[in-house]
């Protein structure tokens, strides 16, 4: 017989309706699993007990395919097909992924993504992350007794478009049915019930196995909105097992060990690390290949001394986060711990002593973000009473943009709107009669189109035949829950409409975000000065254009000598708009301008003349 | 006429309780739906209505309506984990036959 879980009052589901919901949290080095059961998120055991799913796939020669530890311990004996950390490939091309000679895997540059070969053929990661998710949606059926309804799976804040949509193939190709995307300090905090909190601005430090986020979160009227997010791609729990492991060769005055006995005194060293959180003291003891023994003893405070810059260069991103924000370091109400590492005691004291106040750290920090994927699951699955009901903002992390001309970015949608988030802009004609305009969609914080990243192009045809400046197109910017993009443009008169959905091409990394944005800050009196000159070029393009049309048309109004002058002028001025001189094209702009006013004044009275002639002056509308 | 909980029940519903952060025990019902007549009720109980029946078990307070409770009499609610899966269990002796997977019964 079905067993029965408690509910909510008056939340008791009908017979076979059940709605299983589960939350994810897809992890570079680790997954989980979790619920909400009997009123309580509750992360979801294997049969050993253990919460944890080691993000490894092993591809046999023999057609299987094995996930989880007993992968990750295959690791040594069959390293090109078993693969570790697939998440720093989701959404990337070969370019694009970082360290790509230090990992033992035989890469297939393919369009859009990168293939791992394997001895099952290439694999993309999505197929590998969905290894992952099926065994993880396996294990939850198991426990659940049934199908799930649907998942809420995590991912990081700084992921783009193609890593989301990565994320979301991978878990249409298990069976998932994914009910949204959530980014991972949003889940965190909603699993510590900052939801039900009271109103205010919050922070989530999550130090994870690699990788270093911070987020702050504001909460009003029972809405979470993220303000800013910022992190360091190459700096986690691993970097202190490092200075540990660095640590114990210079005290054990040992060369730099065989790569097995690296390992394995890297391996002592995290014990240790691990052992200190509890522990004032922890031993490092270890045989080298060699036979000879390291037997060393680390302190906490000694530890801690060791570590201190790494905890330090936690607080720089911090301090950023804050700047994005708006916000001082007094604003915040909360700070929750997220990852392991954050268990180290000299990681909570300096979070602590940053903010003024004790960091929230009764959650499991492993498993703090399954834990409120699972609790928003359950309410988008409509296991939540009605009154409860909660919306979630994310944010995006990059402006959205346009190029116009001279290849200046025009922002649509500003970098941390929160999402979901529709933006319209108009735009116009350049010249008479265009028909047809192209459309580049850019993502990044600089001024010229150059040194952004270019997400997608577009045309929209059709548009009927207009004196320049009269068409009115309208472009609307729309990112969905999920922070997928899409842009469409409509020609206001005439209806004819154009739009791209951003699939991924290439994604970005934390770094080059965090690296386009500090560029974007370092560069911003240089591209204000580069932006001034592309708009006085795009003018001094604009009046000679015009202005050889002009002479084109009515030529013959002017004297030679008058003429002569004006020829003068324009090849002044175009010669001048080649340079970079923005002061000097200013200045031949303006002279041009002035040297055709009395040009200007008889094209004037010309055309009035033509269209007076032959005209009674009773016969003409006044 | 009683309803009562296993001791293993019994403290897991408390354990639940005590997360939740309020409720005053749990409510056991029946109601007409399902493939086979009738389905359970179980849920948490914020407040007791008047016609309410309370039992005791195990220090957790059962709340039953009146009308549920000749379908439920004798009932012992368990606590027991198949496998991976875990949750509560009926024992109810009025049940002649049920659905497949139990979920709904005949009395």
């Amino acid at each position: 017989m079905a067993l029965l879980q408690l509910s909510e009052p008056g939340m008791s589901a009908a017979p076979h309706q059940h709605r299983l919901a589960v939350g994810i949290d897809l992890g570079t080095t680790n997954s989980l699993v979790a619920t909400v059961r009997n009123g309580i998120a509750v992360c979801l055991n294997d049969a050993e007990g253990r919460a944890m799913l080691p993000s490894v796939v092993r591809y046999r020669a023999d057609g299987g395919v094995t996930v989880g530890r007993e992968a990750m311990q295959a690791q040594t004996v069959d390293p090109r097909n078993t693969i570790t950390s697939v998440k720093r490939f989701m959404g990337r091309g070969l370019r694009d992924v970082a360290y790509i000679e230090s990992t033992p895997y035989d890469f297939v540059d393919a369009p859009g993504m990168v293939r791992l070969r394997t001895v099952q053929g290439p694999k993309s990661p999505v197929e590998v992350s969905a290894e992952i998710l099926r065994t993880l949606r396996q294990r939850a059926e198991a426990s659940l007794g049934g199908e799930l309804t649907g998942a809420v799976i995590t991912v990081p804040a700084y992921f783009d478009d193609a890593q989301r949509q990565a994320t979301k193939d991978a878990a249409g190709l298990a069976g998932l049915n994914v009910l949204r995307l959530l980014n991972e300090p949003t889940a965190a905090a909603i699993a510590y019930g900052l939801d039900n909190a009271a109103e205010g601005v919050y922070a989530v430090y999550d130090l994870g196995g690699g990788t270093f986020d911070i987020s702050i979160l504001r909460l009003s009227r029972g809405v979470f909105e993220v303000l800013a997010t910022n992190g360091d791609a190459a700096l986690g729990g691993d970097d202190f097992d490092h200075r540990l492991f660095c640590w114990s060769l210079d005290r054990a005055r040992i060369e730099p060990p065989s790569a097995q006995d690296l390992r394995r005194l890297l391996a002592r060293s995290r014990e240790a690390k691990e052992l200190l959180s509890h522990a004032s003291e922890a031993p490092i003891v270890c045989t080298l290949g060699s036979g000879e023994e390291v037997n060393l003893k680390v302190g906490r405070d000694e530890f801690a001394s060791i570590t201190a810059n790494l905890v330090k260069k936690t607080l720089a991103p911090v301090r950023k986060a804050l700047r994005d924000a708006g916000m001082r370091a007094e604003d915040i109400k909360g700070v929750v711990m997220v990852g392991g590492a954050t268990r180290m005691p000299h990681v909570q004291k300096a979070v602590a002593e940053f903010f003024g106040q004790e960091p929230l750290t009764n959650l499991d920090p492993d498993k703090v973000v399954a834990l409120g994927a699972a609790k928003q699951a359950n309410a988008l699955a409509g296991n939540r009473s009605a009154d409860e009901d909660w919306l979630l903002l994310d944010v995006i992390p990059l402006s959205l943009g346009l190029e116009t001309m001279g290849g200046l970015a025009e922002k649509v949608i500003p970098r941390n709107s929160t999402i979901p988030v529709a933006r319209a802009q108009e735009f116009t004609t350049y010249k008479d009669g265009q028909t047809a305009m192209a459309f580049h969609v850019v993502q990044g914080e600089r001024e010229l189109v150059s040194d952004c990243r270019s997400l997608a192009r577009f045309e929209l045809r059709g548009i009927p035949p207009m004196v320049a400046g009269a068409a009115r197109i309208r472009v609307t910017f729309q990112v969905d829950a999920d922070g997928l993009l899409s842009v469409s443009a409509r020609e206001m008169s005439s209806g004819v409409e154009a739009s791209v959905i951003i699939k991924p091409s290439y994604g970005l990394t934390d770094q080059e975000i965090a690296d386009m944005l500090k560029s974007g800050f370092e560069h911003a009196g240089e591209d204000m000065g580069a932006r001034a000159l592309r708009e006085q070029q795009v003018e001094a393009r604009r009046l000679a254009e015009a202005t050889r049309h002009a002479l084109e048309a009515d030529g013959e109004l002017l004297e030679p000598s008058a003429r002569e002058a004006i020829e003068h002028l324009l090849t002044e001025l175009e010669t001048t708009a080649a340079g970079s001189d923005t002061g000097a094209i200013k200045q031949a702009t303006a002279a041009l301008n002035r040297g055709t006013e009395d040009f200007a004044a008889a094209r004037m009275d010309k055309s009035i003349r033509s269209a007076l002639a032959g005209r009674n002056i009773d016969q003409l509308e006044v | 006429m009683s309803v009562t909980m296993s001791e293993r029940a019994a403290q897991h519903v408390s354990n639940f309780i005590a997360k939740r952060g309020k409720g005053i025990g749990i409510r056991l019902g029946v109601r007409t739906s399902g493939c086979s007549g009738m389905a359970y009720k179980l849920e948490f109980a914020d407040q007791r209505d008047d016609a309410d029946l309370t039992f005791e078990s195990h220090g957790v307070t059962i709340l039953v309506d009146p009308k549920s409770l000749p379908y439920l009499d004798g009932t012992e609610l368990d606590y027991v984990r198949e496998g991976l899966n875990e949750g509560f269990r009926f024992n109810n002796p009025n049940v002649k036959d049920a659905c497949g997977c139990g979920e709904s019964f005949n009395v």
